[in-house]
């Protein structure tokens, strides 16, 4: 490996987070450079275009106090790497893999490139060990399976971070073979509160031990936020893939990732796409977000459970909307469920999971489960509708089976939405058993006979 | 072969100074590594070339290396049942987990050959010239486009690697070509084919809102435009484990690594129901996930097309699924912005709409140069942002195809799947293949079809009015189309990909439902007439039956199904009688 080079009196010219140098040394694209300026502070970036006689560097952190004639820059030989080890685990970092707790740094059995590479998906294996979160919306309707990505829809406001917090704490294998589990933490742009709520919830459960986490604040650089979910991911991928842990990664908020990513992309003066955002948004969250799975022959696995809150509640925003064109489902979260008080406010009808159908069912979970959400689904879809139609009309003109829908759809939202504590999924689908019991079973129309023979006394088919 | 030196290089566009000439669109090698690179422009004596892969580590000086050949992909008998990247090169046989960057070796495959020709005799293009028997479906090889001559020499049957060459043909001018199992063919240029044939033929899809109201003929073209969680999908994937094309090519262009893996878990192990073989091996998968390099992604759909008019010219029907046509669209973007061109609608390239005609020109129903009929029918998924369908893509994309499939977030959301909203969605294939339906299985298919899309059309209508007066005070022949065509939704219309019994729909068994479906429609309505009255008919027991037609009475239980035919005619016809007037 080639030591590393620095030069000074080379930049020829500052623009917001670009730094224009004359070419002195033969450094490749992408390469990580460290930034000094007279002020001593040091900063990263990396190599973002090479000419014949200029480089560029885009500074991942404020370029504030720099100057052309008293910068030095320090070329590495290789792109941004993380120091990885077991010593990971109950670490706290900062944005950029620095420790901030006041520990040593991590003793590194190797140095990766946090950019990662690319799964061969002739290499992964499908996803299907059911997860138990505890939570009846999500297990019993939008199950979570190991080696997914299931991004929570939020909202300023809502509860998401406590919801994030009561998975990563709750999450088990139904078989007991629950393996090594961790859990890494990348708060991006987070304010001080959430990412302490986070640490003290983790804590107190005492499961700081098995956590990794990374925390770029709010008063961050922004460009840095570009980086913390990739850190957060190395360490997630060395911890799964040589580890074999199971690793669940929760980045929160990635709304301000988006930000930064925009913010960023004006700087370099790029061609705007929807709403501002850059036209390889796509390509570059996907980059984060394809960083899950399951790969054959190899233990450990990567869940991914990113957090967003939709900019004005709006599910359409290029932010949820290109996410949920790469995640596998979403969980999304309502304002007016939480006004009513319930949580987990689940908004069941648009939230999905996609690798449900892999991981439950016979062999899996239950053989009735996936006919039973199927019902619960196409019921409460009807009867939302119903309730549209009576808020024009009044519920008096309704029919008496749309009444038992409007019935249906109140005791679905009080008995299966909100709950107080963890259910197991047996919990979970006797709740949605009895709450079936206040429709007509000739409306049932997803379940077999033989299911309803089973779970409704006076089947009134003939 | 020329070389340049690379000057410039910025994410996956890079300049060079040219050592020699260079064609545009010419293929490249680039640095070290040989990353593969493709020229886009060039001026004076520099170019501009897009590189397939990640681009981290290239520096000034680094050289190029020209191939004097657009970019091409190898074509030959062991396509079948592979999964290959962008670029078509294998993924399956690399150790490593994780995809670096950079030339890959290509393994060899060998095949047992058989001679179909001999010194002497004029071969042309289109002509079998050998065998290959273990290829099944491809054992015979034919001669390449463009091929004319006489043979010169042809080896001797044996064990031979399907890159050596093995026959060599003179043409007029006394050029001598030489051929392998193996040819080679630039992605982005139509193969040549004998004649353009009219569509005429359904392929049957399997999924009976599609067969029976939107149907799509063989070598036809359809968009399934649908945001995100309608289940495009899934609806692909049902698609191309249950039409009843020859072959499948399934493109996966800047969509998830764990779909194609599910599609590699299930395709082993699900049987053809026609050929009772397992489904990979009527498939090439081309992968290229959303997180593999953007430009490669641009390729991926030219390179998934190239595959199947190469098995279109084996005298095969394909069928090519292209999931998503969307990030190919993104990909052109991305890389249109970063060379600087003006751009034209939403950050589009102003030549997207001629670039999506091209690609949905090459699906087609075809005499080959062989003289076999052939088909490439193409199935591209659109993910609208925000699930609009005004935005560009959807809006030049719905000027090309022919059959256009509508995906619903509303009933996506109420789980009735497949979520094609009857309304929006439509069949300017419908007239061309009534004449097959009529022919196999039910004489009244176009009138049947007629009719439910006016029930579902009436429904829409009759909804929008029981908003505002209530259900109840709408006249019972309206309550009835209301009850009838929610009964054509659940019935026919809702069909599980997962459920094993009712994921696939045979022509026979389709036909069976309907008739039954249509039966009830004509005897409610005679009910009614003679004065039954519409609660009676609303909670006819029979009714959630007839809900779960599909689910109850699966492929191998047709006789089930006339059965509920006779017991629901016998039911209402007594109702009516006791309600004689």
């Amino acid at each position: 490996m080639r030591p590393d080079i620095s030069a000074s009196g080379v930049v020829t010219r500052i623009d917001g987070p670009l730094l224009f140098l004359q070419r002195t040394v033969n450094v490749g694209l992408n390469t990580a450079v460290e930034v000094e300026g007279p002020d001593g502070a040091i900063r990263l970036g990396r190599i973002a275009a090479v000419e014949t006689d200029r480089l560029i560097v885009e500074v991942l952190q404020s370029t504030t106090g720099l100057s052309l004639s008293g910068t030095r820059v320090r070329f590495s030989a290789e792109p941004l790497t993380l120091a990885v080890g077991p010593g990971l685990l109950g670490r706290i970092f900062d944005g950029l893999g620095r420790p901030i707790d006041g520990g040593p740094p991590v003793p590194a059995v190797q140095r990766l490139p946090i950019d990662g590479a690319a799964i061969n998906p002739a290499h992964r294996e499908l996803p299907r060990d059911f997860i138990e979160t505890g939570v009846t919306t999500i297990d019993l309707m939008n199950s979570l399976v190991r080696g997914q990505k299931l991004p929570i829809f939020s909202g300023g406001g809502l509860p998401h971070d406590r919801l994030a917090a009561e998975i990563a704490l709750r999450a088990r294998l139904r078989t007991g073979m629950a393996g090594k589990f961790s859990v890494v933490f990348a708060g991006i742009g987070v304010s001080a509160d959430s990412a302490e709520y986070f640490r003290s919830t983790m804590e107190s459960s005492g499961a700081l031990g098995h956590t990794v986490m990374f925390l770029n604040r709010a008063n961050d650089a922004s460009a840095e936020r570009l980086l913390t979910p990739r850190y957060a991911l190395t360490a997630a991928e060395y911890l799964a893939f040589q580890e074999g842990h199971h690793v669940l990664v929760v980045l929160t908020d990635l709304t301000n990732y988006c930000e930064a990513l925009r913010e960023v992309s004006a700087s370099h003066g790029e061609v705007p796409s929807r709403k501002g955002y850059p036209g390889y948004m796509y390509s570059d969250l996907a980059s984060l977000y394809e960083r899950a799975g399951c790969l054959r022959g190899i233990e450990g696995t990567v869940t991914q459970l990113p957090v967003l809150t939709m900019p004005a509640d709006d599910i359409g925003h290029p932010i949820p909307d290109l996410t949920g064109y790469i995640t596998e489902g979403q969980i999304v979260l309502d304002r007016e469920l939480d006004r009513q008080g319930i949580y987990p406010p689940v908004r069941v009808l648009p939230s999905l999971s996609r690798l449900m159908s892999a991981g439950i069912g016979k062999g899996y979970t239950h053989p009735d489960h996936p006919a039973l959400a199927n019902q619960l689904f196409a019921s409460y879809a009807r009867a939302v509708h119903i309730r549209v139609l009576a808020s024009v009309m009044g519920a008096e003109a309704l029919t008496d089976v749309d009444r038992r829908h409007l019935d249906f759809a109140s005791a679905f939202e009080q008995n299966i939405v909100a709950q107080s504590h963890g259910r197991t999924l047996e919990q979970s689908m006797e709740i949605g058993w009895q709450v079936l019991q206040r429709l007509p079973p000739a409306e049932l129309t997803r379940l077999s006979r033989a299911q309803l023979a089973a779970h409704f006394a006076d089947d009134g088919r003939a | 072969m020329s070389e340049a030196t690379l000057t410039w290089a910025a994410g996956p566009v890079i300049h060079a100074r040219m050592h020699g000439p260079f064609q545009i669109y010419e293929a490249l090698a680039v640095g070290e590594r040989g990353l593969l690179g493709e020229v886009v422009q060039l001026k004076g004596d520099e170019l501009i070339a897009q590189v397939y892969e990640d681009t981290a580590g290239l520096e000034p000086g680094a050289p190029l290396r020209g191939t004097e050949a657009p970019l091409s992909v190898l074509l030959g008998p062991g396509l079948l049942g592979q999964i290959y990247d962008g670029l078509l090169r294998p993924l399956t046989g690399l150790d490593a987990p994780f995809l670096a960057a950079g030339e890959r070796l290509r393994v060899a495959q060998r095949f047992a050959f058989e001679p179909r020709i001999k010194v002497g005799e004029r071969l042309v293009a289109g002509q079998v010239w050998a065998r290959a028997p273990q290829a099944g479906r491809l054992s015979l090889v034919r001669a390449p486009p463009g091929v004319d001559g006489v043979v010169a020499s042809i080896s001797t049957a044996g064990d031979y690697e399907d890159h050596q060459s093995l026959c060599a043909v003179v043409d007029a001018q006394g050029r001598e070509r030489s051929l392998s199992l193996l040819e080679r063919w630039p992605v982005r240029m139509a193969r040549p084919v004998a004649a353009r044939l009219p569509a005429s033929t359904p392929m049957i899809t399997g999924q009976r809102i599609l067969d029976t109201l939107f149907p799509i003929a063989r070598g036809g073209r359809a968009a399934l435009p649908g945001g995100f969680g309608t289940g495009k999908t899934v609806l692909q994937q049902a698609l191309a484990k249950w039409c009843d094309a020859d072959v499948i090519v399934y493109v996966g262009c800047g969509e998830r690594g764990n779909e194609m893996a599910e599609v590699l878990n299930e395709l082993p192990v699900i049987e053809d129901p026609r050929t009772g073989r397992p489904l990979l091996e009527r498939t090439v998968i081309i992968a290229n996930t959303s997180n593999m390099p953007v430009a490669a992604r641009e390729a991926s759909i030219y390179t998934a097309i190239t595959v199947a008019e190469y098995l279109r010219d084996q005298g095969l029907h394909v069928a090519l699924m292209a999931d998503s046509t969307s990030r190919w669209a993104e990909a052109l973007r991305e890389i249109s912005g970063r060379l600087g061109e003006l751009p034209g609608e939403a950050g589009y390239p102003a030549y997207l709409s001629s670039r999506l005609a091209s690609f949905y020109e090459r699906a087609a129903r075809v005499r080959t140069l062989g003289g076999d009929e052939g088909s490439v029918t193409v199935i591209g998924a659109i993910s609208p942002p925000g699930g609009d369908f005004s935005e560009p893509v959807t809006m030049h994309t719905r000027r090309f195809v022919r059959s256009f499939w509508a995906l619903d977030p509303e009933r996506a959301r109420a789980r009735f799947y497949p979520a094609v909203n009857p309304l929006t969605s439509y069949s300017e294939d419908a007239g061309r293949v009534t004449a097959w339906w009529q022919a196999n299985g039910n004489s009244n298919w176009l009138e049947h079809r007629r009719r439910l899309l006016d029930l579902l059309g009436q429904q829409a209508r009759l909804e929008r009015m029981a908003r505002i007066v209530g259900k109840d005070a709408l006249p019972a022949p309206q309550q009835l189309t209301l009850l009838l065509a929610d009964l054509v939704n659940e019935a026919l219309l809702q069909q599980s990909s997962f459920s094993v019994a009712d994921r696939y729909c045979s022509p026979a068994r389709q036909s069976a439902m309907l008739r039954l479906v249509m039966r009830f429609v004509e005897l409610a309505e005679a009910a009614l007439a003679r004065g039954v009255p519409i609660r009676t008919l609303v909670a006819l027991p029979v009714l959630p039956r007839l809900k779960r037609l599909g689910e109850e009475h699966g492929e191998t239980d047709l006789a089930g199904i006339e059965e509920l035919g006779r017991e629901v005619e016998a039911i209402v016809l007594a109702l009516a009688a006791n309600h004689a007037p």
